[in-house]
């Protein structure tokens, strides 16, 4: 049963710890992603939205490469490569890109967001995407919104592109009236199966005004307004967190769901929030609770003890540190994140061993003498730089694979430490 | 602007980095922000190396931009020379910097480095990463070797050659550059020195020794062998030798370069292929329809492998390789096809789409199309993927690059006498539309879920009112007989055409049409309506079809 207004206040259930552990800073050459890659996710989560990337042959290139292999069924993605004929002036770049528009949406009549993302050089060339948006909005073909946001390589890092989607989703929302009921927002892209799971654990609390950002489909896009109580699914979203609370809706601070201590402490946030009691909480919390701990302990003989190095990628970091530390009893040795949102992680960093070595921001080649010279269990990593790594002996886990993975909640926690636990075994497993 | 989905090249810095990667002792600063460091993955990932690629980003961010970017590229030039100590460093711009007109040559010319230093200018809103590879290449050998002295040449010295165009990255470059090795060693030919692939800049600077050339791949080498020929009267040999007439051709070449004696070795070709293609099992081969695409050189020679060699009927010719196209054009007019050259991948599978051949010998992009459709098809040329790096030998080139053509191209087809109890017994129900190649086993069948996302033309009109044919869902149709069609269920006399034109069949000649194996009902189809269009025959009975047969002869 949910309840309205007034709130509790936002729980304070993280423990609270040391929050400001030594941090390294560098500004050197990054070894990331840029932005565009989170439409690698996001255009399989929104099923009837269309990215096209208004960029550069690099662009189109790093998506087909970043998605490892080539997804079978035509991509909701493209790119309008800009040629030198649209750089000379001698095409208009605004007449170019309304004719690729209606190319593509006459190919995909079934397009109902079409989200034009800027790279690098649209944004070198000033090409403004937010006019071209405006313009084309509902001009080209009834009922297809269009929306723009940048994951240029100048302005996003990996993840971060997720959030610039979502922040530029935002403004599109339906407004929540004042005295609409009061309502909870999942934000942050999740798994399908994921979000069912937290679908139903809200519902058996009682909580049943459920919305998650992005949503399935475009004709989904869900109210907010000040009724409306967001929890972050993801620790990469700082923008659009700023946008909803424009709009009026108030963040539920919590860590995020990864183990059981996150996915409870995450839950949790919202109970308060919401009104439900303790006894209510525990009870539908139990199973998934005993589960998770249940299988999570195959995997701690595996990985305690074990020492772990992050460089910086998708800015789950300091969550999965914090989780493979205090659930999987592994040691931290260094935890990079291309960018620390403080108050976002607040409750994350307060969770962490005292003596953990944080670094934000990247100059490699420093960074590649430290985790050698570090020499740990197992090195969270790039795909550029993991099987140079393996061949000097290390053992790592390729961070992409933890954004294409469902690893939040209870009934996955497991699935989470196994990717940890998989590349071990394998090198103990090996006679060759 | 163009409308891309996927690319078969990279932008030319990517090119770049194919040479800087294959050298020992080379690094390139790249001027570039942050996501561009995505290529690292294609050499330690599709490539499997073992170390990251030379090269150094500078990954300047927006903040950056219209203050210090060019501190941000002379620091990060110099650091990575204290770091790596090349012997020779690359220095350029990605598509942004080139927008932002640092001047890298200048800027590294600045710092006063006590090793050559080349600039490249690659255009990165015009060119693409063959092009990017072949300027690189060019120009750093150019800067290396253009003030020393055209060699003497001694006489009666053994006979030797540079092999020039192996790169990092490129399809089964590794293996081929062996396999040449070998067979120069047969003539009694000396490689002099094997370039950019596992070369230093010492070994660069000795290109000038050798007496010729051998152009392997002509989009990375060619500028690079003809200024040497120039520069230093170096000839180059032009064929290159994949398959068995064109490694015949190639010892010919290097037979009159050298003036080795080739005979030895052309009587008796250390090649199974011409014996196993003579073979009457590989009877069943002849006049596949095959449709080839690829960079220009793998092309023209997998054209006339398929025609000369394995007796297919070559139905389509096309490269994305537009600086080579006029080797592809020459090709297509000796198979009497129209050439295909573009880079847009949509247009390849349209020409598929409209040519239904039984095979594809394509790149990684044709794979998927094949895949989609339901045609076998063997991979013959980059863009390349992780399975294009096998662990065991596997040249395309020479000798053994015979043996392994036959192998892989005869690999998904379905063998003779197999094909010919499917046409007999069509209503075994084991012989469904979708049975595979035996050896291929079961988990080799065609995709069939995948494939019911692909609509069917009628479908597609039914469902999306005004919406043209083939335009739905922007998935290119073939005739898919794995799903059956409910237009044409009751496509009957009697019923309106769906569409203006669109050939009617009676419901008897729709079955009888499916009694005909599914690798030639797309041929048979297309046959008969166009024998039908020709008589405005209509509706198509059973009798129209047997007529299409006899008139065009199968
Ligand atoms: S970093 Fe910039 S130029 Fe490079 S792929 Fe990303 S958006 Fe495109």
């Amino acid at each position: 049963m949910a309840v309205t207004a007034p709130f509790s206040t936002p729980s304070a259930t993280a423990p609270k710890g040391c929050t400001d552990l030594p941090v390294i800073r560098e500004r050197g050459q990054r070894e990331v992603f840029c932005g565009l890659t989170g439409i690698i996710w996001l255009h399989r989560r929104i099923q009837d939205a269309f990215f096209l990337i208004i960029g550069s042959r690099t662009c189109a290139h790093l998506m087909q490469s970043a998605a490892g292999v080539m997804i079978f069924a035509e991509p909701r993605f493209g790119t309008a490569v800009i040629d030198d004929r649209d750089l000379a002036g001698l095409a208009d770049a605004n007449e170019e890109l309304d004719k690729v528009v209606n190319q593509l949406l006459d190919r995909r009549p079934e397009i109902k967001l079409l989200f034009l993302v800027g790279s690098c050089p649209s944004e070198v060339i000033k090409l403004d995407l937010h006019r071209a948006a405006e313009r084309l909005n509902g001009q080209v073909r009834p009922g297809v919104r269009i929306l723009n946001y940048s994951g240029s390589g100048i302005e996003t890092t990996f993840t971060q592109g997720e959030d610039a989607c979502l922040a530029a989703m935002v403004p599109a929302l339906p407004q929540a009236e004042a005295e609409a009921p009061a309502s909870l927002l999942v934000v942050g892209a999740l798994a399908d199966v994921v979000e069912d799971q937290f679908r139903r654990l809200f519902g058996q609390m009682g909580i049943d005004r459920v919305d998650f950002l992005p949503p399935r489909s475009a004709a989904d896009l869900p109210a907010v307004g000040p009724n409306t109580r967001y929890l972050l699914a993801q620790p990469f979203l700082g923008d659009t967190a700023r946008l909803l609370e424009d709009r009026g809706a108030v963040r539920l601070a919590a860590p995020f769901p990864l183990g059981v201590e996150g996915t409870t402490a995450w839950l949790k946030a919202a109970a308060d929030a919401f009104g439900v009691s303790q006894d209510t909480f525990e009870a539908v919390t139990a199973r998934g609770r005993e589960r998770a701990h249940r299988s999570l302990e195959r995997y701690r003989g595996q990985l305690a003890g074990k020492s772990l190095f992050f460089f910086p990628d998708s800015q789950l970091e300091i969550p999965l540190a914090r989780f493979l530390a205090r659930e999987m009893d592994m040691t931290l040795t260094e935890v990079g994140t291309p960018y620390l949102h403080r108050s976002h992680l607040a409750e994350e960093i307060g969770m962490l061993p005292e003596s953990t070595q944080l670094s934000e921001g990247q100059d490699v080649d420093k960074q590649l003498d430290r985790c050698l010279a570090a020499r740990p269990d197992i090195t969270v990593c790039g795909l550029g730089l993991a099987n140079p790594l393996e061949a000097e002996g290390l053992t790592t886990k390729w961070s992409i694979e933890l954004v294409f993975t469902p690893i939040q909640g209870y009934d996955q926690a497991a699935d989470l430490a196994d990717l940890f636990a998989r590349p071990l075994v394998r090198r103990t497993k090996l006679r060759v | 602007m163009k409308l891309t989905v996927w690319t078969y090249e990279g932008p030319p810095h990517v090119g770049a980095m194919r040479i800087a990667t294959a050298l020992k002792d080379v690094h390139y600063v790249l001027h570039a922000p942050q996501g561009d460091t995505y290529a690292d993955l294609l050499f330690t990932m599709i490539e499997r190396r073992k170390t990251r690629p030379p090269v150094t980003y500078t990954t300047f961010q927006a903040r950056d931009l219209g203050s210090d970017t060019a501190e941000i590229f002379k620091t990060a030039a110099r650091e990575a020379y204290d770091r790596f100590q090349p012997q020779a460093l690359l220095v350029g711009a990605s598509c942004t910097a080139e927008l932002i007109q640092d001047d890298p040559g200048g800027l590294t010319d600045a710092i006063g480095l006590p090793v050559p230093v080349v600039p490249l200018e690659l255009p990165s809103y015009q060119r693409k990463e063959n092009w990017g590879a072949s300027e690189t290449f060019y120009h750093l050998v150019r800067k290396l070797t253009k003030d020393l002295p055209k060699p003497e040449k001694k006489a009666g010295a053994q006979p030797t050659c540079n092999l020039l165009g192996p790169t990092a990255l490129g399809f089964r470059h590794r293996d081929d550059l062996k396999e040449i090795s070998k067979l120069l060693d047969l003539l009694n030919v000396k490689v002099n020195v094997v370039a950019p692939f596992d070369a230093t800049v010492a070994d660069l600077r000795r290109i000038p020794e050798a007496d010729f050339n051998v152009m392997l791949y002509p989009e990375i080498a060619e500028t690079t062998v003809r200024w040497l020929e120039r520069q230093f009267g170096q000839p180059y040999t032009k064929t290159v030798p994949i398959g068995v007439g064109a490694t015949r051709d190639f010892i010919g070449e290097i037979a009159d370069l050298t003036g080795v004696d080739p005979e030895p070795l052309l009587a008796d070709l250390p090649s199974n292929m011409p014996w196993w293609t003579r073979s009457i099992d590989s009877t069943y081969l002849t006049n596949k329809r095959v449709f080839i695409f690829g960079d220009a050189s793998h092309a023209a020679a997998a054209a006339r492998v398929a025609h000369e060699e394995m007796g297919f009927e070559v139905v389509g010719l096309g490269t994305y390789s537009r600086e080579f196209a006029r080797s592809i054009r020459e090709a297509a007019e000796k198979y009497d096809v129209e050439p295909l050259i573009t880079d847009d991948y949509l247009e390849v599978e349209a020409k598929i789409q409209e040519l239904q051949p039984e095979m594809i010998l394509g790149t990684q992009m044709e794979r998927h199309i094949a895949k989609r459709f339901g045609i076998g098809c063997a991979v013959i040329s980059a863009p390349v993927h992780v399975q294009d790096f096998p662990a065991r030998y596997s040249p395309q080139m020479g000798f053994e690059g015979t043996n392994v053509l036959f192998d892989t191209w005869i690999h998904p087809l379905m063998m003779g006498l197999e094909e010919h109890l499917i046409g007999m017994f069509r209503e075994d129900f084991e012989f469904s539309d979708d049975a595979a190649p035996s050896h291929l086993g079961h988990s080799a069948a065609r995709p069939e879920p995948a494939n019911r996302d692909v609509p069917q033309p009628h479908q597609s009109q039914t469902d999306v009112p005004g919406v043209p044919r083939d335009a739905a869902a922007g998935v290119a149709v073939l005739e898919r007989p794995t799903t059956e069609a409910p237009a044409h269920e009751t496509a009957s006399p009697g019923t309106a055409p769906d569409t203006e034109g669109a050939p009617v069949w009676t419901v008897e000649a729709e079955k009888e049409l499916k009694k005909i194996p599914f690798f030639v009902r797309g041929k048979a189809r297309r046959n008969t309506e166009a024998y039908a269009a020709e008589r405005q025959i209509g509706p198509i009975t059973v009798e129209t079809l047997y007529d299409a047969k006899a008139h065009f002869g199968k």
